[in-house]
């Protein structure tokens, strides 16, 4: 499939010699798109600048009587340690998912190609499996594995001998909460990672393998000569989405800890909501999330750019 | 021989972390209390008990938020196969003006940071009066499965060939006839497909149907109520996980009735377009 290259449309009907003016047809069938876009996403997020732009508590959400304060809110948000301590951690809490899931998928996609058959449907039936999970029930059951009486995870951590897990509260612990979400999202993010860089591995032609081979190249040669630098713009899609993905997960984080104990795990959506929920500050809340979207959108232009390069280059 | 045995180690091992937390949650729901509360867990399902189900079920309001769910599902994907699929074949049949950018704007919209937008949503259906409805989860479902809804079709579309629709012309059709009884019975495979995969993603919508129904409890959809679980039942895990199984549960159906489409359909929506 193909983004920005014009695939050739033939003329349906016999092209009627007289057909020279614009056709409406087109119009009329995506203009219902346009509306709902136009309500239901550009609305909102002129919306959410207007709103950041403003001073609005929860006396302007009743009242409806906002006036507008220019960029106080955002002044405001950028002196406070606070907001930056956030964005330190979303950076970092982003970093070490993403080098995670990149490196850990990348073995499973090789993994994948070496396996049999009957293996190779075993693990891919696992993965799927995973994937079809939802955050939700994901979130609720990394909850019971690491509940501190009961869990099977430490029951498992203390019948290794290490007593002191027993009865650990996980939860209570800032840097233990930090891991187990780093742990739950790398878990749920590996099979698309994975499944995707598996299905571009099996594009690269097998005689490249065999020559690398009988030329005794072993397989980490074999992977950053051949594998890594053909496969360079898949790797480079799948870690945008990836980063975009990370930066902006808000659910299970939310469900978890509501960004605690303390601020633990407060990344910049989850910052964004409290601000707004339990301060009911909306506009600075609304600059936060302003603030974030600008991160991402660094993330997607260069997400963009690579698929650009990938269907030129396709 | 020391190279395949350590490739079907590897195997085993990520086939078990990727298994162990769903499994873990199927065998606590069908464990007996008893064993949940034992010191030392069990790893087989024996001896089996429905109890939790039950608990899970007699909760007050399951069947309300298991029908609300459906509802605002099921009406989010309708709305956006009608809508997209005009989209659709303006994009793959037609030739105008404005498409690439068209084409453009869907693919931006696709990677809409919905979690951003949580804010003035809230406000905007607060001052529309949606605020605590099923309508405005609806309507914002709608247009977060809308863009992938028109890439995925447009796909399918591309790929029934022009030939098809022009032949039952010359035979007389006309333009939508020639659609509605060439094109549409190819494409319905891949309407279906779709359509779940947009149902999979409403359904488990949760951060919008947090903030958006807050006052009528009623209203509440699934994957809310589910992470309200813990404080409606307390510890009870088996509870806990007969509910996440049974929320689990359809769009598991989904994955195994699609089986094939799935890496193929969503790898190619998501990344290839």
């Amino acid at each position: 499939m193909t983004l920005l290259a014009e695939r050739p449309v033939r003329e349906s009907a016999p092209a009627a010699p007289k057909r020279r003016k614009r056709p409406v047809l087109p119009y009329l069938l995506i203009a219902p798109t346009l509306l709902t876009t136009a309500y239901l996403l550009l609305y909102p997020l002129v919306r959410n600048v207007v709103i950041s732009l403003q001073e609005f508590g929860l006396p302007q959400l009743v009242r409806g009587d906002a006036r507008f304060v220019g960029l106080a809110n955002y002044a405001r948000v950028l002196a406070d340690p606070e907001f930056w301590a956030v964005v330190r951690r979303t950076l970092w809490f982003t970093a070490i998912n993403v080098v995670l899931i990149m490196v850990l998928s990348t073995l499973v996609a090789l993994l994948l190609i070496r396996l049999g058959k009957w293996l190779r449907l075993l693990v891919m039936g696992g993965l799927v499996l995973t994937w079809a999970t939802p955050v939700i029930a994901a979130t609720t059951v990394f909850q019971w594995l690491f509940q501190s009486r009961l869990g099977v995870v430490n029951w498992a951590l203390v019948a290794l001998g290490f007593e002191e897990y027993r009865d650990y509260t996980w939860f209570a612990d800032g840097e233990a909460t930090f891991g187990i979400l780093v742990a739950l999202i790398v878990w749920q993010s590996i099979p698309f990672a994975a499944l995707s860089l598996y299905a571009a591995m099996i594009t690269v032609p097998q005689e490249l393998y065999e020559s690398a081979r009988i030329d005794g190249a072993g397989a980490w040669r074999v992977f950053t000569t051949i594998t890594f630098p053909l496969l360079r713009p898949m790797f480079g899609l799948i870690t945008c989405l990836e980063v975009i993905w990370v930066v902006k997960a808000f659910v299970q984080i939310w469900v978890i800890s509501q960004g605690g104990p303390g601020q633990a795990t407060t990344t910049l959506p989850v910052y964004a909501f409290q601000v707004a929920q339990s301060l009911q500050r909306y506009d600075l809340g609304a600059a936060v999330s302003m603030l974030m979207v600008l991160l991402l959108v660094l993330a997607l232009l260069a997400y963009f750019r690579q698929l650009y390069r990938q269907e030129r280059e396709a | 021989m020391i190279g395949r045995i350590s490739r079907t180690t590897a195997a085993l091992l990520v086939f078990a972390v990727s298994v162990f937390p769903v499994y873990w949650m199927v065998l606590t729901a069908f464990k007996p209390t008893r064993d949940i509360q034992s010191a030392t867990p069990t790893f087989l399902p024996i001896p089996i008990t429905f109890d939790h189900f039950g608990t899970a079920v007699a909760a007050k309001g399951f069947f309300s938020f298991w029908r609300n769910s459906l509802l605002v599902a099921g009406g989010a994907v309708l709305l956006a196969l009608l809508v997209a699929l005009l989209a659709a074949f303006a994009i793959a049949r037609l030739q105008w003006k404005g498409r690439r950018g068209f084409v453009l704007m869907v693919f931006i919209a696709q990677m809409t940071p919905w979690e951003a937008l949580l804010i003035p949503i809230y406000v905007i259906a607060r001052d529309t009066g949606m605020l605590d409805t099923l309508w405005i989860l609806t309507l914002v479902y709608f247009m977060m499965t809308l863009p992938f809804t028109i890439v995925t079709l447009r796909g399918f579309l591309a790929a029934i060939p022009v030939d098809l629709e022009e032949a039952a012309q010359v035979d007389g059709c006309s333009r939508g006839q020639a659609f509605r009884k060439v094109v549409f019975p190819l494409l319905a495979p891949g309407l279906l497909a779709t359509s779940l995969f947009g149902f999979i993603t409403a359904w488990n919508e949760f951060a919008f149907a947090n903030v958006l129904i807050i006052k009528d409890q009623d209203d509440r959809t699934l994957p809310v109520w589910l992470s309200s679980f813990n404080n409606t039942f307390g510890t009870d895990w088996g509870a806990t996980m007969a509910a996440s199984t049974l929320f689990m549960l359809p769009v598991l159906l989904i994955f195994i009735v699609l089986q094939g489409r799935v890496t193929t359909g969503i790898v190619g929506g998501a990344v290839k377009g």
